[in-house]
């Protein structure tokens, strides 16, 4: 006996959320590459073309045979390829120009067309193409006992739109998965794609069919606003969290579940649009990554900047220092202060040297300890090994390298620069510290 | 077609703006914003910012949906036009903003940016639009047709705003033309003589956004993106002159305007924006085959000589060579329609089997002859060809060569001590 929950779930939400993970996941795998490839906007213009294809098939035929809705809509997504190609190549036309003319005169056609069919109350619907019909795939006979979930007859009941949907991700996977390598490839380097003898052109063509197919195949349930969400946002989302194609690929499905479950579940507890919510969740989701990515995040990559200038700051401080201890003096804070400038960051730099053990404060003046000694060579060796490359190598006079090599010294490169043998002074005659330094 | 039939005069009527008041105000309205939208999207082309038009077109949604809904909450009738495109305007500009936003802080690329808020704007719009539709019974129906637009419900009032807003955009347009055009073509330039290139830009913007918001009612926001692309589109084809690609494409987008309007007045049902675009398209098909020298027609006619051309050159150089005893090779006769084509030009005379240069054949010959020539050993000693690889890059230049270039090479070569034919066929 299946329990009374699960009953109504399989009634009213089983079919439609199975549709709208099995859509999302469609269009998010193949998005990725489309993300790559800077042609996102390729699945918008197949999305909105595809219109006119649905329509003119059923006012041909005449049916609302699937098999022919999907052929219909078929071909006007590759005519939306081909007609851009062809206008951006024989017509010279810039290629976002080419593609907005080629989908918005297509998807005119399909309203003017719908407009025609609904005068003669035909029941094609142009709303269900924005937002498509996902509460009307309910199970009308869910079955009641476990062991009948099987058998022919309920397998039976299963809508069409949710066999279309299996169908068709299993062939997008089977797709990426065959063509992974070469996908990689033409994404990432048409040029070498071509001299290895991939077809590059091919391969273009046999994506923007399987984006079609996709597109196609959600289209009637999820509606063309949530393709084109799918088809761009969870590969987006995914490109912020992962450096590596195949983990895109991985968290991009992620993603793209994830967009489906919440979108659909906040669209039933309000009431709401389900594709509509969907949308709204992916870009939210999306959002989430771009604040808080690790990697590639706004808060991920301010907190770097900021560790970076605390560690400049304090590296100045120590330089500073070790400066004036080479000419046996110390400092008072003020005095120190004053030095470098910038109050408030040299002030709790200082701070937090005295904190780190790397100055001690004796009698009101400051002093490097043995380990902030070190520290303060390693800056300094920078710093006049850079003034010494900034000579030899770029040709500046000495009394023009300081302020450079004051930014520079912050770059570690310089057991580079003292490859060929430490000089002992630099350019100004100073003598340059000993290179074994500790690292901050 | 269940339409009602039409008489003649009814149609001149509506077509000369002499049939009722509504529908003339409604036809002017969508004119004038046609020649606008023309006026100003040949900028957004310029600027290679179509598609950033369209973002903006369906970020509109949410603030149309929210106007209406938050207007209600206050106790004040949602469905104003003004304040719909108020709400349209702020989300359209948020939608923009949000492109550049996603720029800035993520190393997403343009497309996927205008996508994303493309989708997720719309969808906002979309869970906002199905909220409206069951909390408010009845009030917020009509709302959705922002959407797909519908210039039947559009009042006088309507059309008077969308004209006069129309007429003020182009205006502004034209007097700001050299600021744009030289923010457009150059920026960097624009930047050093000091204009504040970053307000010009956002005044162009602003003008794409007055556009959009302003079209919403009667073309529908999925499609006021193709009043901004395919006139200056189809403009593109016809000059390549910034004034008149303006011009033209103002002129494209106040035909489209008036026809779809005027269209679909005629026939009750015909959605103005859909029909406003097909026709903009239309112009676009015909512009892209049959302008003079953009067009596809005149490229493949240019093209088609050439190959005339140079088939006719390598018959001619055939020939010459037979004659001088240069080649062994029968004369070149399969071609039976060159053959013909060449004797009327008056290349060759004699029998179809066995033709025979004219003088004006014989010197065109000699000359591709020398062509010939001179690039072959031109290839073998500069650009390190193998003597056996020469003949085929050969024939694919020869007829490329400008007459100062041949007197260049020839210098050259002759410099190095190369053997060069004689200018005037004389050759060996």
């Amino acid at each position: 006996m299946i329990p009374a929950w699960i009953q109504q779930f399989m009634l009213l939400d089983l079919f439609p959320l199975s549709a709208a993970v099995m859509a999302a996941v469609s269009c998010g795998l193949l998005g990725n590459f489309l993300v790559l490839r800077r042609q996102s906007l390729m699945g918008d213009a197949i999305s909105h073309a595809v219109l006119p294809g649905l329509v003119a098939a059923f006012l041909i035929t005449q049916s609302r045979r699937p098999e022919i809705m999907f052929i219909g809509a078929a071909v006007s997504a590759l005519a939306t390829v081909v007609l851009t190609e062809l206008i951006k190549r024989l017509g010279r036309v810039e290629p976002g120009a080419a593609m907005g003319v080629v989908f918005s005169v297509l998807f005119a056609l399909g309203v003017y067309l719908l407009e025609n069919a609904a005068a003669r109350s035909v029941d094609l619907d142009a709303d269900c193409v924005l937002h498509g019909n996902l509460q009307t795939l309910f199970w009308a006979e869910p079955p009641t006992q476990w062991s009948g979930l099987f058998d022919s007859q309920t397998l039976g009941q299963i809508p069409r739109q949710v066999w279309t949907l299996v169908v068709t991700l299993v062939a997008v996977f089977a797709f990426v998965g065959l063509f992974f390598k070469e996908l990689r490839i033409v994404s990432f380097d048409p040029g070498i794609a071509t001299a290895q003898g991939i077809h590059a052109g091919g391969m273009h063509m046999a994506l923007m069919t399987f984006v079609a197919i996709a597109a196609v195949a959600s289209f009637e349930a999820v509606g063309s606003i949530l393709v084109i969400a799918m088809l761009i946002c969870p590969a987006a989302t995914a490109r912020l969290l992962t450096d590596r194609l195949a983990s895109q690929l991985t968290v991009s499905v992620g993603v793209s579940v994830l967009t489906a479950l919440i979108g659909y579940g906040a669209a039933s507890v309000m009431g709401v649009n389900a594709a509509g919510m969907m949308a709204s969740v992916s870009g939210v989701l999306l959002v989430a990554a771009i604040v808080a990515s690790p990697s590639h995040g706004v808060i991920a990559r301010s907190r770097n900047q900021r560790r970076i200038g605390r560690s400049v700051a304090t590296e100045d401080v120590l330089g500073a220092l070790y400066r004036l201890g080479e000419i046996g003096k110390t400092a008072a804070r003020g005095q120190l202060v004053k030095m470098l400038g910038a109050p408030a960051r040299t002030k709790t730099a200082i701070e937090r040297a005295i904190g780190d053990g790397l100055i001690t404060e004796r009698a009101g003046r400051l002093e490097l300890t043995d380990t902030g000694r070190a520290h303060g060579a390693a800056i300094i060796r920078r710093h006049r090994l850079w003034e010494g490359y900034l000579v030899d190598e770029a040709g500046l006079s000495p009394d023009h390298v300081h302020a450079t090599a004051e930014r520079l010294e912050h770059l570690d490169l310089s057991e580079r620069l003292g490859r060929g043998g430490t000089p002992e002074l630099d350019p100004q005659g100073k003598p340059i510290p000993p290179g074994d330094r500790p690292t901050l | 077609m269940t339409a009602p039939a039409l008489s003649m005069p009814e149609i001149f009527e509506t077509l000369t703006l002499r049939g009722g008041f509504n529908t003339n105000a409604v036809i002017m309205g969508t004119t004038l914003l046609g020649v606008a939208a023309g006026v100003i999207g040949a900028f957004s082309l310029l600027r290679k910012r179509s598609l950033t038009a369209d973002a903006l077109a369906h970020a509109t949604l949410p603030g149309i949906a929210g106007a209406f809904l938050i207007a209600t909450a206050m106790g004040y009738a949602g469905r104003s036009m003004p304040l719909l495109m108020l709400g349209a305007a702020v989300t359209g500009i948020v939608g923009v903003a949000g492109i550049h936003l996603l720029l800035r802080y993520s190393r997403l690329k343009e497309d996927a940016a205008i996508g994303i808020v493309l989708s997720v704007f719309f969808g906002v719009g979309v869970v906002l639009l199905s909220y409206v539709q069951q909390s408010t019974t009845g009030s917020g129906a009509g709302l959705n047709h922002y959407i797909y637009g519908q210039t039947a419900a559009m009042i006088r009032g309507d059309a008077y705003l969308m004209g006069a807003i129309g007429v003020l955009a182009s205006i502004t347009a034209l007097v700001l033309l050299k600021e744009f055009t030289l923010v457009c073509f150059n920026e960097s330039f624009a930047r050093t003589i000091g204009l504040p290139v970053w307000l010009i830009d956002s005044m162009m913007l602003g003008l794409v956004v007055v556009i959009t918001v302003t079209g919403l009612q009667a073309v529908g926001l999925i499609l006021i993106v193709a009043m901004l692309i395919i006139p200056p589109a189809a403009a593109r084809f016809w000059t390549d002159r910034l004034w008149r690609l303006v011009m033209i494409s103002a002129g494209v987008g106040g035909l489209s305007g008036y026809a779809g309007a005027a269209i679909s007045a005629l026939l009750p049902g015909k959605p103005a924006g859909s029909v406003i675009v097909l026709v903009a398209g239309a112009v676009f098909a015909v512009s892209m085959l049959l302008a003079p020298r953009r067009g596809v027609l005149a490229g493949a006619v240019r093209l088609a000589r050439l190959r005339v051309r140079i088939a006719i050159d390598h018959v001619l150089e055939a020939l010459y060579e037979i004659e001088k005893g240069l080649s062994d090779d029968p004369p070149p006769t399969g071609r039976p329609l060159l053959i013909r084509l060449m004797r009327l030009r008056g290349w060759i005379t004699g029998a179809p089997g066995a033709p025979a240069l004219t003088d004006a054949g014989r010197a065109q010959g000699a000359r591709v002859h020398r062509n010939h020539r001179l690039w072959e050993q031109y290839l073998i000693s500069y650009a390190d060809i193998a003597p056996t690889h020469v003949d085929w890059s050969v024939d694919q230049v020869e007829h490329v060569l400008s007459d100062e270039l041949i007197e260049h090479l020839e210098q050259a070569l002759r410099k190095r001590g190369l053997a060069v034919p004689a200018a005037n066929g004389g050759a060996k």
